[in-house]
């Protein structure tokens, strides 16, 4: 038993701490966050270039053929600069053709994918709210070999920039996952404004677009539980880069501390200060254990995700949240000014609670889990 | 990142299963402690020299889990001596020392106390004041001790005393560990009734009370670096676990078992809410505990991380037997002997018995300062 890093574990993370110090500065971060397409293009490139869009599919598909622990080490890395950008959102999309599709299917999406060639997302949920099979009403109708779908989903990572979509659908035997190309007609992404630039949503607008067989990765139950998975392993990547960014506004909450004098003092000498900060470095390390466990289950143990990763979500979506609020109040009025970059996190803690679960969902979860 | 077990390791896991399978639910305590000493089980780090286990930090750590997910009841009774009284006697004992304190602990024989509290002296251990002067081949121990656990039934203490006074800022220096008899001459147990009505706790009066050398733990004025290295041992961040799961159990078997305003205490989503809180922190200890033990199976000591559990510790005892109480309408006020009491007024009990383990060992507060201080490096007030 191991609860750390192998030793090329440990190699991607320098590697990618290295490259987020060098490319990924706060200044660029939030240029890159307002421009028009919200990410650089030319960043993501580069981050293709590192094989990290590849990292979850398998070496004859172009991939690394690496698991959940090494992409959640490099998502945690990304997190705490708040780089933007349609990664998790690709490697999410190439986990589900990967672990779902035919030999002709991988050979046809994956190499582009992992390339860094074509952006990829996952379009599970609707307007409705619901985060369960249930809440899928996007029709998926028979009609020649293929099926024709209509209707809307929501909630959508990188919607916008995706070329590709891995879809949830209604069809007639149950649920159905297929891969719904963006440039196909009848096919339309809008970007929606949310509290956090750094990050991306948006909604899918299928009026009529056709699904060909060849698209359709699995129908009817299996399609249920790759449906559950696919959100949860949503939820594993979210909560990775959570755990960074809540590391970082804690890091950069510290530091502040330590310098910012008051009454003769650094105001970390006094208690009312030092208390909080040392209640957010017991949450981020427990929330971290958690994600790396459940990341650790995804990758081995696909039937202990559940649990793993409802606590893990759970307790990361709580407690990020007062991290959040907590670095902001410790600042005092600097840390309310849109200048100084404390108000990135808390806003990425509230872009974060709700996607792919908050606790309240997760919570039951655990309840349901533990027999309750 | 690898959490299965080599086959060496699988295989002793098959054995702690094998004997657990074969003797739980315990009927008999006597009978189970009897049984995992013969198994070597209690002290099973501890040097086979001194009669321990010999167990590796990883075993270790198996035996544990298994007996966590089982629910096993502890290894042995005599809890302080098990935890840092054998491992302070390893460290620092002399062989003589080793051979005649530790086969008592091993087998349960005795209780042991510690007695590091003053009246003065609480969370600022080290300005304690109780004076332990040379005398020939003796300490002559004169003070007091107070809010000492167990004092009232134990047979010897872990005493620090200061052997010299204190210099300039240095507190440390001065103390020493002595291993006392508590039926020497001239010491006095004035139990104190606590909250709950339990006389756990003790203040201790020292008048004259002659300590044989022979009995002093470590080299003179070596006693807080004595008990810094054994509070590192009691923090074994695995063990936590094990009473907090039992307490879940209990909690989860009375939400089932509880109705209010009418209903099934677990149609409330904030009931099942918190409940699958406590399950997740749980979990978490767990998992850091893991961290944990990663670290010290790399060769690295553990340091003040192990103040993360104590913390959660901490909220979970007070909070879980508080909750409880919320679960139980009106009949909430009741106690053992009354009608409506709830098993027997059994979490009314635990809702005044947290300070046992939130308050000893260090408040929370405490514990809040070490993570401030030795890790995030802010400043000492």
């Amino acid at each position: 038993m191991n609860f750390g890093f192998t030793e090329e574990q440990e190699l991607l993370r320098e590697q990618a701490q290295r490259f987020v110090e060098q490319r990924c500065t706060m200044p660029r971060v939030r240029e890159w966050a307002a421009s028009d397409q919200g990410f650089s293009r030319e960043l993501f490139a580069e981050i293709a270039e590192l094989g990290w869009t590849g990292l979850l599919i398998p070496e004859a598909h172009g991939g690394a053929g690496l698991g959940w622990v090494e992409a959640a080490l490099v998502l945690e890395v990304i997190g705490s600069a708040l780089v933007p950008g349609p990664l998790a959102s690709t490697l999410l999309a190439g986990a589900a053709i990967a672990e779902l599709g035919s030999d002709a299917q991988k050979q046809r999406y994956l190499p582009e994918l992992a390339a860094g060639k074509r952006i990829g997302t996952v379009a599970l949920l609707e307007g409705d709210g619901s985060l369960d099979v249930g809440g899928v009403a996007a029709e998926a109708k028979g009609e020649g070999g293929g099926l024709v779908a209509t209707g809307e989903k929501a909630h959508v990572l990188d919607a916008a920039a995706a070329d590709l979509f891995v879809v949830a659908l209604r069809g007639e035997q149950g649920l159905l996952l297929c891969v719904v190309e963006g440039d196909a007609e009848g096919v339309s992404a809008q970007r929606q404004p949310i509290i956090d630039r750094t990050k991306h949503l948006g909604s899918v607008r299928l009026e009529g677009a056709s699904v060909p067989a060849e698209a359709i990765l699995c129908e009817g139950a299996e399609a249920e539980a790759a449906y559950r998975r696919l959100f949860d392993l949503g939820a594993v990547a979210v909560t990775a880069e959570m755990v960074g960014a809540a590391d970082a506004a804690h890091q950069l909450t510290v530091g502040y501390a330590k310098e910012r004098t008051q009454f003769g003092r650094p105001i970390g000498q006094y208690q009312g200060v030092k208390h909080p900060l040392a209640e957010m470095f017991v949450d981020i390390a427990t929330f971290r254990s958690l994600l790396y466990y459940a990341a650790w289950v995804a990758a081995g143990q696909p039937d202990a995700l559940r649990r793993a990763v409802s606590m893990a979500k759970a307790y990361a979506s709580d407690a990020f949240a007062r991290v959040g609020i907590d670095t902001i109040q410790l600042h005092g009025a600097i840390g309310y000014t849109a200048e100084y970059d404390a108000q990135l996190y808390l806003k990425r803690s509230k872009f974060a609670r709700p996607t792919f679960g908050d606790s309240d969902y997760h919570y039951e979860r655990v309840a349901q889990l533990g027999g309750l | 990142m690898d959490f299965d077990l080599t086959p060496e390791e699988e295989a002793f896991r098959a054995e702690v299963v094998a004997f657990l399978d074969e003797n739980l639910p315990v009927k008999d305590m006597r009978a189970w402690t009897r049984k995992v000493r013969e198994k070597r089980w209690v002290g099973f780090s501890w040097p086979k020299e001194v009669g321990g286990g010999g167990g590796t930090l990883m075993q270790q750590a198996i035996l544990k889990a298994e007996m966590a997910k089982r629910r096993a009841p502890a290894l042995g009774t005599c809890f302080m001596g098990l935890a840092w009284v054998g491992p302070g006697l390893i460290e620092y004992g002399t062989a003589e020392q080793k051979q005649r304190f530790i086969p008592d602990i091993l087998d349960s024989k005795v209780q042991w106390c510690t007695g590091y509290s003053e009246p003065d002296v609480g969370s600022d251990l080290a300005a304690l004041q109780c004076r332990g002067e040379r005398d020939g081949d003796h300490y002559v121990v004169n003070g007091q001790k107070i809010w000492t656990s167990l004092a009232p039934f134990a047979d010897w203490m872990i005493l620090l005393v200061r052997t010299a006074p204190m210099e300039g800022g240095n507190k440390h220096a001065g103390i020493t560990c002595l291993l006392v008899h508590m039926k020497s001459e001239g010491i006095e147990v004035r139990p104190i009734e606590n909250m709950a009505g339990g006389r756990m706790f003790a203040e201790v009066f020292f008048t004259n009370v002659r300590v044989p050398v022979d009995q002093r733990l470590g080299a003179e004025g070596e006693g807080w670096a004595v008990t810094v290295s054994a509070l590192a041992n009691e923090r074994s961040s695995i063990s936590e676990v094990e009473a907090l799961l039992r307490r879940l159990d209990e909690l989860k078997n009375l939400a089932r078992a509880t109705r209010k305003h009418g209903r099934p205490v677990l149609e409330d989503p904030a009931v099942r809410r918190r409940i699958a809180h406590f399950e997740t922190v749980i979990e978490g200890m767990r998992l850091n505990g893991l961290r944990f033990l990663t670290k010290q199976l790399k060769g690295e000591p553990l340091t003040s991380e192990t103040s993360v559990n104590k913390l959660h510790r901490a909220t979970l005892e007070v909070a879980m037997a508080d909750f409880a109480l919320t679960l139980q309408g009106p009949a909430a006020a009741y106690t053992k002997g009354a009608e409506p009491a709830i098993e027997s007024g059994k979490w009314q009990q635990s809702s005044l018995s947290w300070p046992d383990t939130v308050i000893g060992g260090g408040t929370p507060n405490i514990q809040k300062n070490i993570i401030a201080e030795r890790i995030l490096g802010l400043p000492k007030d």
